[in-house]
């Protein structure tokens, strides 16, 4: 129930009195208000800066410093205000908590601090307003991951006994650790970058010999390139293995992205010295050689930028796999469009659709080659127009992309976040309790609307087990209604209780008929019925009034709801296990009715109110 | 020929621009500003002690609540059975609400304002047993003509089972609120004319131990 609508429960509870003439049974006895103190104010006086409110605004929430009797700690006799030693610019959504149930971060705040106060005011933080709940959880992140960072640095100079295997690897992962780590960066660096020089000088052509023409320079100096390939092959495959080595999982490090591009760009060498001498394959040989690019990619271990673009390409691939299909489906349609206006024309190279895709997109893109030309009108016509909205296809969104890239980002891992919120979310929405004593006031207004209407509340499981009995006691009817003619529908306000002390007029039940194990809502709230003895006492009076039709419908209920628990399940077998339900003389052997069932239980009866 | 392909590839065109107009429309943004142009501010403070039976302090602590959950002033239909229903969480209490508004809104206006509500509450709460039996007739007399029918209690009294929910024990019948008219009518309807009168109710109720109890029951609630 939420605070404010506390506000309301009294209206809620008078308004109560609307169901009091239709009543069929006497109302239970409202909860009493103990506490009868006026409403005070407090001062509280938190660093000089004094805040006041109600005493009852501080009281809804009894579970927290301010509610309970903690605050006493604090309380100054001389200036009758408690003092609090703390901050109060945090305070102040503290305070406002309390008054108006929810609790904000503010944005200025620093997130340590905040949650230092809330802890020392005993507020747990998972109750932050969803208006806030994002901000708050993000910048806890943020803290956090620092705080582990700066963990890490500080655990790297605290642990000097790594073994050797530990030592590599960090060594490999952080250059700035070590003199030697540094030489390895750079010198793997350097040759990366011979090695990608090599690859594209080979393919220069180098200026004439006597024997040929414009020779590439790989094929004038293969032994000085060969050599330079095997330098650069060796220092990789050194390095490969030794971060094979020093990994501290294997198997994880063979799968990661950077060990593939590491084996990519050596086999290609190794394959070409398995497979010198044939000359078939020569040609796919040739093609390995082009992954010797692939080199160019461990740049990306000394780059951290590209490590962060590769990171936002592979997060923003759905916007891009989708700017991507628009633009397929506009290439389409302009082809189809191009090729049936040119078809006409004759020497025209729109030969088929395919073959105008060609010149959709290079007119869309702006390029404008020239190779292929519309002649006719409506093709020329229709070749604006794809230019024209070629510019507005293409070049509109790359900014938005490229300004999505972090609004999609953050975005996504939000919305993550935001659903692994809710999971926990719902779990933890269990505000503190508010005083018991507007609880047990709510209790005792749901209760009356039981009493009024001669009908429980009870949970889910417990309502389908009764409907299905209910439907089962549908056969043996025949006697039933002849007794029970007049109230079938109404079994009791004693309902519950007397179905505990029931009788058997039926031969074929089960002696011990009182509640199956599951009927017990063992999950419901009990309130002591403080008026038993009164409400016995009409009863077995009213019992003898045989045409007392306005009253009680008990003695009809009852037998009513003897029938019901006839489908019992084995757990009859301890009828007086149940130590909540009150005395155990709960079989008597006759059908008899009145007062004698009714007084034997009048002690110490809890009647159960489902848990609201 | 050509007009043909050009009349296909303006329909074709005008459709991508349909779709590149749906594709682009998706945040946009609705913008409902309910601006509650209605306030309220209820008669002074010496006025409602006088016309009601509250003090001067009570009457603070429930203006105090009633503004902190109706900033307005003024509570409307649907902000009272959303509040209302709140303390029944297993039934549907829509319908008793709306009873219940009809009855707190003594003028009619469609909405219930702080005079309103503490004129109910000072009868309910503070009034005489004859007062609140006429407050309670007066909520189930829903046409307000001064009888009872059957039709009304039927209605009244299915409202009070709706609360209920569909869990209960026993399970709730169909007939059970007929029934539950039927006893009441056989208790209150002296004249058997199938209406009940005022006076018939209160004189039935006076004479009802059960009912002048339980009326006595929230004396103390505030």
């Amino acid at each position: 129930m939420a605070t404010g609508v506390a506000a309301w429960l009294p209206f809620a509870r008078a308004a109560a009195i609307g169901w009091m003439p239709v009543a069929s049974c006497p109302m239970p006895v409202a909860p009493r208000d103990h506490r009868r103190r006026q409403d005070e104010l407090i001062i509280l006086n938190v660093s000089g800066r004094r805040f006041q409110t109600w005493r009852t605004t501080l009281d809804r929430y009894p579970d927290t410093l301010l509610g309970s009797s903690e605050k006493d700690f604090f309380y100054n006799e001389e200036t009758k205000e408690y003092f609090f030693d703390r901050d109060p610019d945090a305070f102040r959504s503290i305070l406002n908590f309390y008054r108006t149930g929810k609790l904000h971060f503010p944005r200025h705040e620093c997130i340590s601090a905040y949650d230092e106060e809330l802890t020392f005011f005993g507020i747990i933080p998972e109750i932050i307003g969803d208006c806030c709940y994002e901000e708050y959880k993000d910048r806890k992140r943020e803290n956090l991951e620092r705080l582990q960072d700066d963990q890490e640095e500080n655990k790297d100079v605290k642990l000097p006994h790594m073994n050797f295997r530990q030592t590599m690897w960090r060594a490999f992962e952080n250059p700035h650790t070590s003199t030697m780590a540094l030489v390895f960066y750079y010198v793997t660096g350097f040759f990366i970058a011979i090695s990608v020089i090599t690859n594209v000088v080979e393919t220069v052509p180098c200026g004439s010999t006597p024997t040929q023409k414009d020779m590439p320079c790989g094929e004038r100096y293969t032994v000085a390139f060969f050599c330079m390939d095997t330098a650069c092959v060796m220092i990789f495959t050194v390095e490969y293995l030794l971060r094979l080595f020093a990994a501290p999982s294997r198997y994880r490090f063979m799968r990661s992205v950077m060990s593939i591009i590491d084996v990519v760009a050596i086999l290609p060498y190794y394959i070409g010295l398995v497979m010198t001498d044939n000359e078939d394959v020569s040609g796919a040989f040739v093609t390995l050689r082009v992954f010797r690019v692939f080199r160019i990619f461990k740049f990306s271990r000394h780059s951290q930028g590209l490590r962060i673009l590769g990171y936002t390409l592979k997060s923003c691939a759905s916007e891009l796999g989708f700017l991507l299909f628009s633009l397929t489906m506009a290439i389409i349609i302009f082809a189809t469009v191009m090729f049936y206006a040119e078809k006409g024309s004759s020497s025209s190279k729109f030969t088929s659709i395919p073959a105008s895709f060609w010149y959709t997109i290079v007119t869309m893109t702006t390029l404008g080659y020239g190779d292929m030309v519309p002649k006719t009108i409506a093709g020329k016509i229709f070749g604006s127009i794809c230019s024209l909205s070629g510019v507005l296809v293409i070049a509109l969104p790359v900014p938005v992309i490229v300004s999505n890239f972090s609004r999609i980002y953050h975005q996504n891992q939000r919305a993550d976040k935001r659903r692994a919120q809710k999971g926990t979310n719902t779990g933890e929405q269990k505000l503190p309790k508010s005083a018991c004593l507007l609880e047990s006031q709510h209790h005792h207004l749901l209760h009356c609307l039981e009493k009024t209407t001669a009908h429980e509340f009870v949970d889910e499981q417990l309502y389908e087990q009764n409907y299905v009995e209910a439907v089962m006691q549908s056969f043996p009817a025949a006697r039933r209604e002849s007794v029970s003619s007049r109230d079938t529908a109404t079994p009791t306000c004693c309902g519950r209780r007397s179905k505990r002390n029931t009788t058997l007029p039926i031969a074929a039940l089960q002696p011990g008929v009182n509640q199956q194990g599951p009927l017990q809502e063992l999950s419901a709230i009990h309130i002591q019925c403080a008026d038993r003895p009164s409400r016995s006492t009409s009863r077995s009076k009213l019992n003898l009034k045989a045409d007392d039709v306005g009253r009680l419908n008990c003695k009809g209920g009852r037998i009513t709801t003897a029938i019901v628990s006839l489908p019992s399940p084995p757990a009859l077998t301890t009828p007086d296990s149940d130590n909540l339900r009150g005395p155990p003389t709960r079989r008597p052997p006759l059908p008899s009715p009145g007062p004698s069932i009714q007084t034997t239980t009048s002690s110490a009866n809890v009647v159960k109110v489902s848990a609201l | 020929q050509t007009v043909g392909i050009v009349v296909l590839v303006v329909a074709s065109i005008k459709l991508l621009h349909i779709l590149g107009i749906i594709n682009f429309s998706e945040d946009s943004v609705e913008d409902e500003l309910e601006l509650s142009a209605v306030r309220h501010r209820p008669e002074g403070l010496g006025q409602l002690e006088a016309q009601t039976r509250f003090s001067r302090k009570e009457l603070q602590i429930l203006y105090r609540g009633f503004k902190n959950e109706c900033p307005s002033g003024i509570v409307n239909e649907e902000t009272f059975k959303d509040i209302y229903a709140q303390f029944f969480p297993q039934g549907d209490a829509s319908t008793y609400a709306h009873f219940l508004f009809n009855a707190f809104d003594t003028d009619h206006n469609g909405s219930v304002s702080f005079e309103d509500f503490v004129m109910g509450l000072s009868i309910l709460l503070r009034g005489t047993i004859q007062e609140k039996l006429k407050w309670a007739f007066n909520l189930y007399d829903i046409n307000k003509d001064g009888y009872i029918t059957k039709e009304e209690m039927l209605d009244i009294m299915k409202a009070i089972y709706d609360m209920m929910g569909k869990c209960t024990y026993p399970v709730l019948k169909e007939e059970t609120p007929r029934q539950h008219v039927e006893v009441f009518f056989q208790k209150m309807d002296k004249n058997k004319d199938g209406v009940v009168t005022i006076d018939e109710f209160i004189d039935c109720c006076q004479n009802d131990e059960n009912i002048m109890r339980s009326m006595h029951l929230f004396e103390n609630v505030l």
